[in-house]
């Protein structure tokens, strides 16, 4: 291909400045992702970056040269010319051809991220403030995918681990050599689901459904660490993408355990629970999915996000605490968290929230009344 | 200046028209030259208060994980400092330049409409007195980003938002009186001979923002007062619930948006064109292409503005178009940089401190363009978009482009303006550290945007770190470089070797026929020009 040749014969010539394989290594520049579209799209980084480079050494070079020959310390006279049509109609003419023959490889590769037809695998996306939710479309799969660093570790009271702010309890699993189509939209503000390695970028936006897709090549399995792209209030640095690509038979075997994890949770929500079981865990789901908006300490954030300890819904109103946790309150960032927690979850982050940080109710909420509730 | 006035006997009976004394000469001045000041020193300050935001936001990125502040102060600092240094610093500095050299370069006594340019001053100590204030409100000043996204500056906005949105209206007001006033003197109140054609760059790069104004700060205005309706009168501009639409908010934003863009640029553009033919002794390369070519480039930034979508899911006939039509602006501002070199070339350079800036106004600012051309191609903007890359990219053009043009202004004519030369070793030692600290700060945010650190985060993953400690180092020298330019400018201020009329050697044109420190009033008569 003729940008490739021309690439390398650029990078032999530069190389010893800026040797391309040495950026990559440095993590100075773009992946080159591991689908055939992400690669595209890194040559046509890399062809835009060295048409630069070198427009930059002819016109910079002009320069430089007259700021040290044409300088009136050295004697030098100047001249008065003023224009040149030609020369100014050339450097008119010469970077219209350069574009047009930019825009052709770019328009092919925006065609192909455009087709997401014939799609063998469909994910919905939803950005929530501030996590993923996955759905798997006719798989009757979906979960929800939360940062899992602590906030130990964020406020620098234990070493950082290893995947730090890049590490989720649920990963989203895809099968490799088969096309996957993802169809991404936003439960509240804009989000952007982005995953370098497959060159995936695409805002979620509420009452859109943006399409985008990737075909992971078979031998590319592993996992591919993302972020949220779109500022989306405090936590949007808080809400990393994890996708995990196993092979077509390992996908098979995880859709069938995540259909019996499923069972398996709504069996364990008939069963009974001590008041020290449900803290224990309330205490968990806390951290997790409420601390980011009411505080470590249920002591709440600025005006917007109310206190916990000592709020009279929490001390007094049991069933209107079920009713805010399970269905949310609309145009606030209260979300829903029936689908997001199981009913065991919810019952136990009641029942925390009830005796937490002085709130001593003593009153205990069963997996049991939730799913009543749910009736 | 009262003396200067006095000895200057030019203008007969408006001699002795001094400026008013104390505080109410500031308040009740119709003076351009008394505006021209208060907006210079208005937009410093600005610039200092949004300079110190940057450090808060550039500290806390210091190290990976929250030492300083919290995410919600963090994301308040960020916005506030995108909406100062644009719409408090670089645009007020502008119309005060303008303000200062617009009717000395073509010979007016004074701006067309100079109690309206009064008001527009006037407001901008009130809007950003309001917008600031939020700071110390319990719901926090703005959190939302510059560009204000909705329906996180709608629906899930602090009850802040409804200040900002009053804010914004203000600076609009402010920025269409300036623009119309700077219109108006230029179409009417030119000296006899200086048509159009033979008008300075500088005004020339202003007549065409100033259209630029007029057309899209009314956009602006309307996109907030949608928020407003959205917030407060249950109307569902961009609630996708109540049948709105989130992307009409920023197809609207940006269509503001990038013609705003050039605002900020354009108005450097001129003062680069006056500053290097002085400098290289040598007339400008090319000055009516330069003027076709600022023109192409304000038509073109009305029909651009989705480059700043191309992930929003537009049809891909529209994302084509808008790749296409982004590219296209390469090559009037290409012309423009070879022009400019083209000036230098067999010229005879000397380099004090405004060559200087300008020098590295073209090769940094170049440097944004590149990085400009290379996110219009919009396969790789998806791998680009919302990432440090894009931070480094507009921070090229708009600190070492916008800004540094902006001072290199300043050195130009501040000998005019003052009546003394500055020090020449300490400006020199302002650029050199501008100069090292805008490239050590900005330049790693290409690497760390490219590696994958999306931009508006508090903190980070572990393979960001080094790169953000070198750009806080960066930073933070850049920043305290900014006090050798205000010591610079008290001591030029208050003493100094006596500026010559014409000032630099290869000056040309009419500001610099009349004496230094330039007259109260100037051209009561008007020059002719040949």
């Amino acid at each position: 291909m003729f940008f490739r040749t021309w690439q390398r014969l650029s990078s032999v010539v530069l190389g010893l400045v800026l040797a391309p394989a040495a950026m990559a290594d440095w993590g100075l520049n773009m992946p080159q992702g591991i689908t055939e579209v992400s690669q595209s799209i890194f040559e046509l980084h890399m062809l835009i970056f060295w048409i630069c480079v070198w427009i930059g050494v002819v016109v910079f070079g002009v320069m430089f040269y007259s700021i040290f020959k044409h300088r009136k310390s050295k004697g030098a006279v100047a001249s008065k010319f003023h224009e040149s049509l030609g020369l100014e109609l050339l450097w008119t003419a010469v970077p219209t051809v350069i574009l047009i023959a930019m825009a052709v490889p770019a328009t092919t590769v925006l065609i192909q991220m455009y087709d997401t037809t014939n799609s063998d695998v469909d994910i919905k996306v939803t950005g929530h403030q501030w996590k993923w939710q996955y759905d798997y479309l006719g798989e009757d799969v979906g979960f929800f995918s939360n940062l899992t660093t602590t906030d130990d570790e964020i406020y620098n009271r234990t070493e950082k681990g290893e995947n730090y702010l890049e590490e989720v309890d649920n990963h989203v699993v895809v099968p490799t050599g088969q096309k996957i189509r993802f169809l991404i939209t936003s439960n509240d503000v804009i989000h952007a689901w982005w995953v370098p390695e497959i060159a995936v970028k695409k805002d979620a936006i509420p009452g859109y459904i943006n399409e985008s897709w990737a075909l992971i090549p078979e031998g590319q399995e592993g996992i591919y660490r993302g972020k949220c792209a779109e500022l989306c209030g405090v936590q949007h640095g808080f809400m990393p993408i994890v996708l995990e690509a196993v092979t077509a038979d390992e996908y098979q075997v995880w859709l069938d355990d995540q259909r019996a994890g499923k069972v398996a949770e709504a069996a364990a929500a008939q069963g009974d629970f001590s008041y020290d079981e449900l803290m224990v865990e309330g205490a968990a789901v806390y951290a997790r999915s409420c601390a980011g908006c009411h505080g470590t300490e249920g002591q709440g954030m600025g005006s917007i996000f109310p206190a916990l300890a000592g709020s009279s819904m929490a001390l007094n109103d049991m069933a209107g605490h079920i009713d805010i946790v399970l269905n949310g309150k609309p145009g606030t960032a209260m979300q829903s968290f029936s689908a997001q927690l199981t009913d065991v979850e919810i019952a136990a982050v009641i029942t925390f929230e009830r005796n937490a940080w002085g709130n001593d109710t003593g009153e205990t909420v069963t997996p049991k009344m939730i799913i009543d509730a749910k009736k | 200046m009262t003396t200067a006035t006095a000895s200057h006997d030019d203008h007969g009976d408006h001699s002795h028209h001094g400026p008013a004394k104390g505080i109410m000469r500031w308040v009740l001045t119709t003076n351009h030259k008394d505006i021209g000041t208060m907006y210079l020193w208005f937009s410093f300050i600005m610039l200092l208060t949004g300079g110190v935001m940057a450090l808060i936001v550039r500290a806390e990125l210091f190290q990976p994980g929250m030492q300083l502040i919290r995410p919600e102060f963090y994301n308040q600092m960020t916005t506030m400092h995108g909406l100062i240094m644009v719409f408090g610093a670089i645009m007020p500095a502008f119309v005060g330049l303008a303000n200062w050299m617009v009717p000395l370069m073509i010979g007016a006594p004074d701006m067309a409409l100079p109690r309206m340019n009064n008001w527009s001053f006037w407001i901008l100590p009130f809007a950003f007195g309001m917008l600031l204030f939020t700071l110390f409100t319990e719901a926090g000043a703005p959190n939302f980003g510059w560009t204000f996204y909705a329906p996180l500056s709608t629906t899930y906005a602090p009850s802040s938002v409804t200040y900002f949105i009053f804010g914004v209206h203000m600076m609009g007001i402010s920025s269409i009186m300036g623009a119309i006033n700077i219109i108006v003197t230029i179409l009417n109140l030119r000296a006899p001979g200086m048509t159009m054609m033979k008008m300075p760059l500088f005004v020339w790069t202003w007549f065409i923002t100033a259209y630029l104004l007029v057309a899209v700060m009314p956009v602006l205005a309307g996109v907030v007062t949608m928020m407003l309706m959205d917030i407060h009168f249950g109307t569902a501009f961009f609630d996708a619930a109540g049948g709105g639409d989130p992307v009409l908010f920023q197809h609207v934003f940006w269509f503001f948006g990038h013609p705003e863009v050039y605002i900020m640029i354009l108005p450097a553009f001129g003062i680069v064109s006056q500053i290097i033919p002085t400098f290289a002794r040598k007339p400008l390369f090319g000055y009516a292409s330069m003027v076709y070519a600022t023109s192409s480039i304000a038509f073109l930034s009305f029909i651009v503005w989705a480059h700043h979508m191309f992930t929003v899911g537009l049809p891909l006939q529209a994302e084509l178009f808008f790749m296409y039509a982004t590219m296209l602006i390469a090559i009037p501002t290409g012309v423009k940089v070879f022009n400019w070199v083209s000036t230098m070339f067999r010229g005879s350079m000397t380099f004090e401190t405004p060559m200087l800036f300008a020098l590295a106004f073209v090769v940094l600012f170049t440097i944004g363009g590149f990085s400009g051309l290379m996110l219009s191609i919009a396969p790789a903007d998806f791998q680009y978009h919302d990432t440090y890359f894009v931070v480094a990219h507009f921070h090229y053009v708009l600190v070492p482009g916008a800004l540094f043009g902006i001072i290199a202004g300043v050195y130009y004519w501040l000998p005019k303006w003052t009546g003394h030369y500055y020090n020449e070793s300490l400006g020199k030692f302002h650029f050199w550290m501008s100069f090292i600290g805008v490239n050590v700060t900005f330049f790693p945010m290409h690497f760390i945007g490219l590696a994958g650190m999306p931009r508006r985060i508090p903190d980070y993953a572990l393979q960001f770190a080094d790169f953000n400690a070198i750009a806080t180092v960066g930073a933070f020298i850049f920043g305290f470089s900014q006090l050798i330019f205000l010591y610079l400018l008290i001591k030029t201020i208050r003493g100094g070797e006596k500026a010559t009329d014409q000032v630099w050697e290869g000056a040309e044109g009419l500001e610099w026929t009349i004496p230094s420190p330039a007259p109260y009033h100037t051209f009561a008569e008007a020059p002719h020009v040949k």
